[in-house]
């Protein structure tokens, strides 16, 4: 079948700002939207620049917009889109070129809330060990794939770059309530700062945008909790 | 631009970043083309191999004895050895870094059965395989980057390997693309560990991402590096059809089964004591036997992958990223419907020759290339012979990456940086330009890409044979000459993948030659080489690794002997 993709462009070598190019694409109904960019780039126009990887949803490469919505081109089929498409970068992050995104202020908020174990108690000879139910309650956030899509559909994030946004915090929560981690304070002091969770409004534009089914603000409002818990 | 380090590693996945952390108190660059999360070990389903015996009794020498076997004996038994002794350690040093491995209900690391993983040398089935559901490899590079962020690992994102520089026998660093930005960056180091990936995008129907084009392998080939046992490439029998995405084994491992069009178990005919649960390139060849046999589902080319057996909730709870592509991309319910496959390109066994300490090797006795390592997938030490068992693979990278760290820290400690050539940047220049300043008009990479999976696919995958094989060479020969010809669109300097993704066509072209030269001169069966005019494997001539030099002209094959130290050769029966 035949459909047509309006994808933003951007070439800051050439232009002065984005603006829209129409194309038509030769793809199956079953075909992920990824191909339909691929068929562009490769039949039609070379320079059109995006990232992928996996194809299949677990690398986190190609998050964008499409039809105004965060989602990953490769877990999207175009039967599901309608026609035409319109596709466009992430919001909130400076453009590089046509889809790509300085991905870069995403990662630093990612690395500021220590997504790393912390446990200084001297390691066993084995394992640590954990029970399933422990194991349980950190199993969600443990699925993120540091896409973005969460994070740049969140009005309080767009309103203010600074705030750390969903995916940071969901990762920081991979560790809060593992019961292996000993960092949960240094974490939680953070997150009560003025850029911390208390910017979230339960918009719950997060959980809609996860390509992975991460019930996102839940896990802000067991952040939430904790903070509150240990505040009385 | 100019960088001087200690030791830079190429490429940030399992191996890559496993490196990384042992090389923390020396200068270290990681570069790598993608973000390191976005690396394929990310993708990885099923599990991680080790004889932890939670579940079960288990050994070590269980588990080295059944890689030489799954291998089908061309596996260099000591470098085995190591590999399972020290995957215990290296699974228990992962937890401690925080994976959240699934627990046994007393708290342990949960284990799982997986394909030709068995107890006792061979008498059944044996729980292994650690996991996190079915995200392990994920879970793994989710560990490994956090630990890099914690000991603040210096990574440069987005850098395109485009060269390895070696000089007056020593490696001195390697040259790279900025991708954001087009510029050229030149690394001088006492030391390179190549850890770059696979090169599953050389076939047409794959489990491998669009990045795994073999960058790390053709690289050091073109500097007269030897690659290792090419025409070894795995075939994974359940990729979601005509899509290749993978399902993993751990469907089968946690009581999938295979049938045919007729409705029959037929693994039962193949293999009686693993069944579904036989090593890759069996069950692969079973279902192309099947097919056609004309038992494929309504006289088409794949079967079926059932799990309604097990239940909703052992779905859920054990296969559900699977369980999700299957719902996404075919929009049907694995609970309720039995899943459509077929082989998929999957795993190279091959790759840059190395020794157990990943220093690269480049001759028939082994003799050290100086600064210059490898692990993971792009090497080949050989611990996975003619065909590497699932969950060894993540072993392999953990714990020949960690190897290949340890020996490059101490190294770099006594070795002084060698002088570079002259103009160290020309070659990586030359080949950028030739694309950015060359003809507009000419051969279109996607033609010549698209022929190029397509061939591989039907001449050099599964089942081959040596008229298939000479005609193949040829087409090789042409689409190396449509290459010379290749024009890009894009000019611009500013991520400019058409660049990125033609330069990885020409690593495909070149490792492409070497598997089908290395699988015509193979004249026997052997795992994952099947060979249809000599279907038997031939141990008196052919118990031997491959080393594929690139020479004017052609490429010249040389031989290197296996190391055999416990296991006699057997027939390999399941
Ligand atoms: C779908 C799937 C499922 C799998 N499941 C399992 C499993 O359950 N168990 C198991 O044991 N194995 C499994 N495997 C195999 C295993 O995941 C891989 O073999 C392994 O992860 C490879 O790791 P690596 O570190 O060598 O390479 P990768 O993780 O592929 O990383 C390669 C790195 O090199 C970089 N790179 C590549 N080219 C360049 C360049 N030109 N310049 C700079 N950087 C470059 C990339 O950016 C990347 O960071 C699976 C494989 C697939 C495809
Ligand atoms: S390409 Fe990997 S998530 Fe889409």
């Amino acid at each position: 079948m035949q459909v047509t993709l309006r994808i933003q462009r951007f070439d800051p070598e050439r232009d002065e700002k984005p603006h829209f190019e129409e194309y038509q694409a030769d793809v199956e109904p079953t075909d992920r939207l990824l191909d339909a960019l691929n068929y562009v780039k490769w039949y039609v126009d070379g320079s059109l620049a995006y990232r992928r990887s996996c194809a299949h949803g677990i690398c986190g490469s190609d998050a964008m917009r499409v039809n105004g919505r965060n989602r990953l081109a490769c877990k999207v089929l175009v039967r599901d889109l309608g026609n035409p498409i319109t596709v466009a970068p992430m919001l909130s992050f400076q453009l590089i070129k046509d889809l790509v995104v300085d991905m870069e202020p995403f990662f630093a908020k990612y690395r500021a809330l220590k997504p790393y174990l912390i446990a200084d108690d001297p390691p066993p000879e084995k394992e640590r060990l954990q029970s399933p139910v422990d194991r349980e309650r950190y199993e969600d956030t443990t699925k993120c794939i540091l896409c973005a899509c969460c994070t740049t559909s969140c009005p309080p994030f767009w309103a203010n770059g600074d705030f750390y946004g969903p995916a940071a915090i969901v990762n920081a929560h991979r560790f809060i309530f593992d019961s292996r981690d000993h960092g949960a304070d240094e974490r939680l002091a953070t997150l009560n700062e003025r850029n911390g969770i208390w910017r979230c409004r339960t918009v719950f534009n997060c959980t809609e945008a996860c390509p992975r089914g991460i019930k996102v603000t839940e896990a802000m409002e067991d952040v939430k909790r904790a903070l509150m818990l240990r505040n009385i | 631009m100019y960088h001087r380090f200690d030791a830079v590693v190429v490429g940030a996945g399992g191996a890559g970043l496993m490196a990384a952390l042992q090389l923390r108190a020396v200068n270290t660059a990681v570069i790598s083309k993608l973000y390191p999360v976005r690396s394929h070990t990310g993708t990885a389903q099923g599990g991680i191999a080790a004889a932890l015996a939670n579940l079960e009794e288990d050994y070590p020498e269980w588990h080295a004895f059944d890689t030489v076997k799954g291998g089908d004996y061309v596996v260099d038994q000591a470098a085995a050895e190591t590999m399972c002794a020290e995957a215990v350690d290296v699974v228990y040093e992962l937890e401690r870094g925080g994976l959240p491995f699934n627990r046994t209900p007393d708290g342990k690391i949960d284990q799982r059965r997986f394909g030709g993983h068995t107890r006792n040398f061979g008498e059944a089935p044996v729980r292994r395989a650690c996991y996190a559901a079915d995200r392990t490899g994920h879970m793994i590079l989710q560990t490994l980057f956090q630990q890099g962020i914690k000991h603040q690992v210096r990574f440069f994102n987005e850098f395109h390997l485009l060269d390895l520089l070696i000089h007056e026998g020593r490696c001195c660093g390697v040259v790279a693309l900025e991708i954001a930005t087009g510029e050229i960056h030149v690394f001088h180091s006492k030391a390179v560990i190549l850890a770059a990936g696979g090169y599953g995008r050389a076939y047409k129907i794959t489990s491998n991402a669009h990045a795994l084009t073999g960058d790390g392998v053709a690289v050091p080939y073109r500097r007269g590096v030897p690659l290792e046992d090419m025409e070894f490439y795995q075939f994974h029998p359940t990729g979601i059809y005509k899509m290749g995405i993978l399902l993993t084994e751990a469907a089968r491992g946690e009581g999938g089964i295979l049938l045919n069009g007729k409705g029959e178990r037929f693994m039962e005919r193949y293999a009686p004591k693993l069944v579904d649960l036989a090593p890759r390139d069996m069950v692969s060849r079973c279902i192309l036997l099947e097919v056609r046999a004309g038992n494929g589902v309504e006289g088409k080319d794949y079967v079926y992958l059932d799990v309604r057996h097990l239940g909703k909730e052992v779905i859920d709870a054990k296969l559900p990223d699977i369980t999700d592509f299957v719902r996404t991309y075919m929009g049907i319910d694995p609970v309720t419907q039995p899943v459509p496959i077929q082989p998929t390109a999957h795993y190279a066994m091959g790759g840059v020759p190395t020794d157990v300490d990943g220093r690269v090797v480049v001759d028939e006795s082994g003799t050290p290339l100086p600064g210059l390592y490898a692990a993971g997938e792009c090497a080949c030490v050989s611990v996975h012979g003619a065909n590497r068992l699932g969950t060894n693979s993540l072993v392999d990278i953990v714990v020949f990456g960690r190897r290949a760290g340890r020996h490059a820290a101490r190294f770099v400690q006594e070795a002084d940086l060698p002088p570079l050539p002259p103009h160290p940047d020309a070659f990586a220049r030359e080949q950028v330009d030739k694309l950015l300043r060359g003809p507009q008009q000419g051969e279109r990479a996607v033609a010549i890409r698209e022929k190029l999976q397509a061939e591989m696919m039907d001449k050099a995958s599964v089942m081959r044979q040596e008229s298939d094989l000479k005609a193949l060479q040829r087409t090789l020969g042409e689409l190396h000459e449509a290459y010379e010809r290749v024009a890009i669109q894009d000019r611009g300097l500013r991520f400019n993948t058409d660049l990125t993704e033609t330069l990885e066509l020409g690593c495909l072209l070149d490792i492409a030659d070497t598997i089908v030269v290395g699988a015509q001169a193979r004249t026997e069966s052997r795992g994952a080489h099947w060979r249809e005019d000599y279907p038997k494997r031939d141990d008196a001539n052919w118990l031997k690794h491959t080393l594929a030099y690139r020479r004017d002209g052609g490429i010249e094959l040389r031989y290197k002997p296996v190391s055999i130290t416990r296991f006699q050769p057997q027939e390999r029966k399941y």
